[in-house]
């Protein structure tokens, strides 16, 4: 396996050179795979029992991106069973490994990788068990459903499990351990969370129905700095249902005993408040004014080669204004107080992360609350869910014993959730006499694109108490990851290149992680300018990316989309045009390349993408059509981001608070045809799926809006306002 | 409160609620039907479809002492995991699910439009459903889904 140091080599932020080496999904040789060595006991990952039931436990959420199936596909190869005959347990503090958050793509590489390497010692541990039972040597032993048979002889799972057979710690292996047969694995198993969501099962926290549950909702101030003048809240107590109104400092919440009851004494109580709304929020033209007037500290992130190279120079500048998560469902929890013990079921992302702000903000001992993963509407990143999981632990707080139930309204969902940042990026090169980049320059001004718990600060209502918690200063993550810097290191050969993250740690909204963070807008950038530059060079867009790339699983994805698609050929039907971007995210991922026809309407401004054709290398495939479903979904959500999305707000409050103010995009202007190919690897690292597309997607739709109407839109969105004016 | 006599999925229920309390809340909380979701209770989303009296509604805007008579079909009333209609089939051989949260409203927004308009163009598909919001980008499938349903459906199959 070789490495590419020139390009995970790295300027830190003092100025001194540091290299990294960590490939994504393998451990170095004598070492654990990070998920295994923070919970390196066997049974943490398997649990077997004497009925022969096989328990996988995964500290992994499913978010809708079908990683229960595809986690479970890896853990029945190794054991060598059908992926039927086992349980599965997602995060939840009390019973699974601590996998951090599920985020960053990360899932199989962390997970999966981690459930091979357990699984495939389990494995070894129960031949080894069922060599001595049997008296024969291992080598003789073939396995079968969940058994091991040799000459008409047979002993279970079950029967060699009974007692702490399994209680061992997980041994560093001197190499990754060689592919076992695939069975389940590169199989499109069908998801095991699919059939419950078409028939009304009970699929989400959204659906949970515990004994004596009661319902609460939360009355937000009308803006972040809004101050509680007065409230009268005992004649919101008096209203039919109503259990108890709650309220500390700005935080105000009614419990009701059922469901509308609460919706309505809220909507009472938001009538009974009275806010002082300061008009604290600057306002200014545009986005690259509102960002610019941010304080930004400089990070160099790459320094490499000279400056100053002769030749023709460019530069362009490229923003995102803030987007929203926007999750269909509004963010929802369940809490409990019972005995000094609370029980929390939420969809957050970090279950774990959760429970350490939750005590902090409660002050209670962690070991005191349990958080449960329960699957909620699609997130994306950081949404309202840890957010509504400290508001439902609070109310419980209040009413002890009873589950309380809190759902968030719509408005708050659009105005509350963290956003995702606004982004500046300028980009500057230099085009040498023979068409080559001879010189590279990227600037991206952004706030955080994490502000995760961990600590109280990050959750919401901490914020509106009392004795109110602060959230913590953000920090960017350092390289080759990145938050708003993510992918801001093109991918391609330049050897004379700089790069720097303005990271500004004073946000004046809150934002946090969505998906992709800052790779959304720099890949949109980095690739809208590439694009720009190959018109200059007089170059094909795509032999332009070819001619400056030497990784080869790009050039194949790159070839395959291309190819695929008719990039060559292409005959331009009126109003239409076509667009190419590539990327591998967070240089270090999946390789993704992304060909797009629009058709555009200059009198109505309206683009709509008649056929996307995408490839896709992450390494290993586990489940095809999971991985389609994944990039499909990706370019279509950022086909909404890229076409019609962004918050608005004024000098005093979010304007932006529901699907008729901050529209996405609808089955109308849905693409005409999506597909995805894949390069299946096999033997290589998980790479992950879930964030790949965003950011190709979005270059490939602006450089197409360019080849229809020879429109080069360097502002997000492209909607049909901007169009139709520009 | 008031007791409603609702017919929903071709049963008769008896519920004790506020009058103005919206449909959805009815089947969700009093008949324990989790299909249709909450989304936005301003009837943007389509989260909340369901069928009143054959036409697609959003529960979340329909008050419970509204419904009288007429017949409420859910998601729950097509079939169940075991045995699934048509169209759940079709969205799981089609996997046209992400998050899934939307999923009930659309299938309920595409019975309406099977019964009918039993052979669509992809044409009448797209704008049909066009009430209803997807956030996980799920469209090309849940198009699928609704194609495969109508063509099972035009082969005989049942509903």
């Amino acid at each position: 396996m070789t490495v590419d140091i020139r390009r995970r080599g790295l300027l830190a932020a003092g100025g001194a050179l540091t290299l990294s080496f960590a490939m994504p999904g393998v451990a170095a040789p004598g070492a654990l795979p990070k998920s295994l060595e923070k919970s390196p006991w066997l049974d943490a990952w398997i649990r077997i029992e004497a009925n022969e039931r096989i328990t996988v436990f995964t500290g992994k959420a499913e978010l809708g991106q079908g990683i229960k199936t595809a986690l479970l596909q890896v853990a029945a190869d190794e054991l060598r069973v059908a992926p039927g005959r086992l349980q599965l347990v997602t995060a939840d503090t009390a019973r699974t490994p601590d996998e951090g958050i599920t985020a960053g793509s990360n899932s199989m590489k962390d997970s999966g990788t981690a459930l091979r390497h357990a699984a495939g010692q389990v494995r070894a541990r129960l031949t080894d068990l069922a060599a001595t039972r049997l008296g024969v040597p291992a080598s003789s032993l073939a396995m079968q459903d969940g058994a091991f048979v040799t000459g008409g002889r047979r002993v279970t799972f079950g029967q060699l499990v009974t007692g702490q057979e399994l209680h061992l710690r997980a041994t560093p292996t001197p190499a990754p351990p060689a592919p076992g047969p695939r069975t389940a694995i590169g199989k499109s198993v069908p998801r095991v969370d699919i059939p419950a969501k078409v028939t009304g099962g009970a699929a989400y926290v959204q659906d949970l129905r515990l004994p004596n549950m009661v319902h609460a909702r939360v009355v937000r101030p009308p803006s972040q700095a809004a101050r509680l003048i007065a409230v009268d809240v005992a004649a919101i107590a008096r209203l039919p249902g109503v259990l108890k109104v709650v309220r500390d400092g700005r935080f105000v919440a009614v419990i009701a005993d059922g469901e509308y009851r609460a919706v309505k004494a809220a909507a009472a109580l938001a009538r009974a408040a009275r806010w002082e709304v300061p008009e604290s929020l600057p306002v200014h033209p545009d986005v690259n004014a509102f960002v610019r007037a941010q304080p930004s500290e400089a990070l160099p992130i790459l320094a490499r080669g000279a400056a100053g190279k002769p030749g023709r120079q460019f530069a362009a500048r490229y923003t995102r204004p803030f987007q929203l998560h926007a999750s269909i469902g509004p963010s929802c929890a369940v809490a409990q107080l019972v005995d000094g013990r609370y029980t929390v079921w939420t969809h957050a992302q970090g279950v774990f992360p959760l429970r350490t702000a939750l005590a902090e903000l409660l002050a209670v001992d962690e070991d005191t609350i349990r958080c449960i993963h329960v699957e909620g509407s699609g997130c994306y990143g950081h949404n309202g869910a840890d957010d509504v999981a400290a508001d439902a632990i609070l109310l419980a707080r209040a009413l002890p014993g009873r589950p309380v139930r809190v759902q968030w309204m719509r408005e708050d969902e659009h105005a509350w959730e963290p956003f995702g940042a606004a982004m500046v990026v300028q980009v500057a090169a230099t085009l040498d006499s023979t068409g080559r980049i001879a010189d590279w320059q990227h600037d991206v001004y952004t706030p955080a694109h994490n502000t995760r718990p961990g600590k109280a600060g990050n959750l919401l209502v901490a914020t509106h108490l009392a004795r109110p918690f602060a959230p913590p200063v953000p920090k960017p993550s350092p390289q080759p990851e990145g938050s708003g810097d993510r992918n801001a290191i093109p991918y391609y050969v330049l050897p004379n290149a700089r790069v720097t993250h303005h990271f500004q740690s004073t946000p004046v909204l809150r934002t946090s992680a969505l998906r992709g963070l800052g790779a959304y807008c720099n890949v949109f950038a980095i690739e809208s300018f590439m694009d720009e530059l190959a018109r200059a060079a007089h170059s094909d867009p795509v032999a332009f990316r070819l001619r400056h790339l030497i990784d080869p699983r790009a050039r194949d994805v790159i070839k395959l989309a291309a190819s695929k698609f008719g990039w060559d050929g292409y005959r331009r039907p009126a109003r239409r045009g076509r667009g190419f971007a590539f990327a591998r995210y967070k240089n270090l991922a999946s390789y993704c390349a992304v060909a797009v026809e629009v058709e555009v309407a200059r009198e109505t401004g309206l683009v709509r993408i008649t056929r996307a054709v995408s490839a896709v290398d992450c390494g290993e495939i586990v489940s095809p059509d999971g991985v389609r479903n994944q990039i499909e979904g990706g370019i279509i959500q950022s086909a909404s981001w890229t076409l019609l999305e962004q918050v608005r707000f004024d000098a005093a409050r979010v304007l932006t608070v529901d699907w008729a103010s901050y529209p996405i995009l609808r089955f109308n202007q849905a693409p005409e045809q999506v597909d995805v190919h894949l390069i299946d690897r096999p033997g290589q690292p998980f790479l992950g799926t879930g964030e790949a597309a965003q950011g190709p997607a979005a270059a490939a739709i602006a450089n197409a809006v360019f080849d229809a109407v020879g429109l080069r839109m360097r502002d997000l969105p492209l909607d049909r306002q901007r169009v139709r004016k520009a | 409160m008031t007791t409603y006599r609702l017919q929903v999925n071709g049963k008769v229920h008896a519920v004790d609620t506020d009058a103005d309390t919206p449909l959805l809340y009815v089947l969700r909380n009093d008949l324990e039907l989790n299909g249709a979701k909450f989304g936005c209770g301003l009837g943007q989303c389509g989260s909340c479809t369901v069928l009143l009296d054959g036409q697609p509604a959003m529960s979340c805007m329909v008050p419970v002492s509204i419904v009288g008579q007429r017949p409420v079909r859910t998601v729950e009333g097509l079939g169940d995991a075991t045995t699934p209609g048509v169209l759940q089939q079709a969205f799981i051989d089609e996997q046209a699910a992400q998050c899934g949260y939307c999923i009930a409203g659309m299938i309920m927004q595409a019975t309406a439009l099977l019964e009918r308009t039993p052979s669509p163009t992809d044409a009448q598909i797209r704008t049909h459903m066009a009430p209803n919001l997807c956030r996980c980008g799920t469209h090309m499938r849940i198009l699928r889904a609704v194609r495969r349903a109508a063509d099972t459906l035009a082969k005989g199959g049942k509903r």
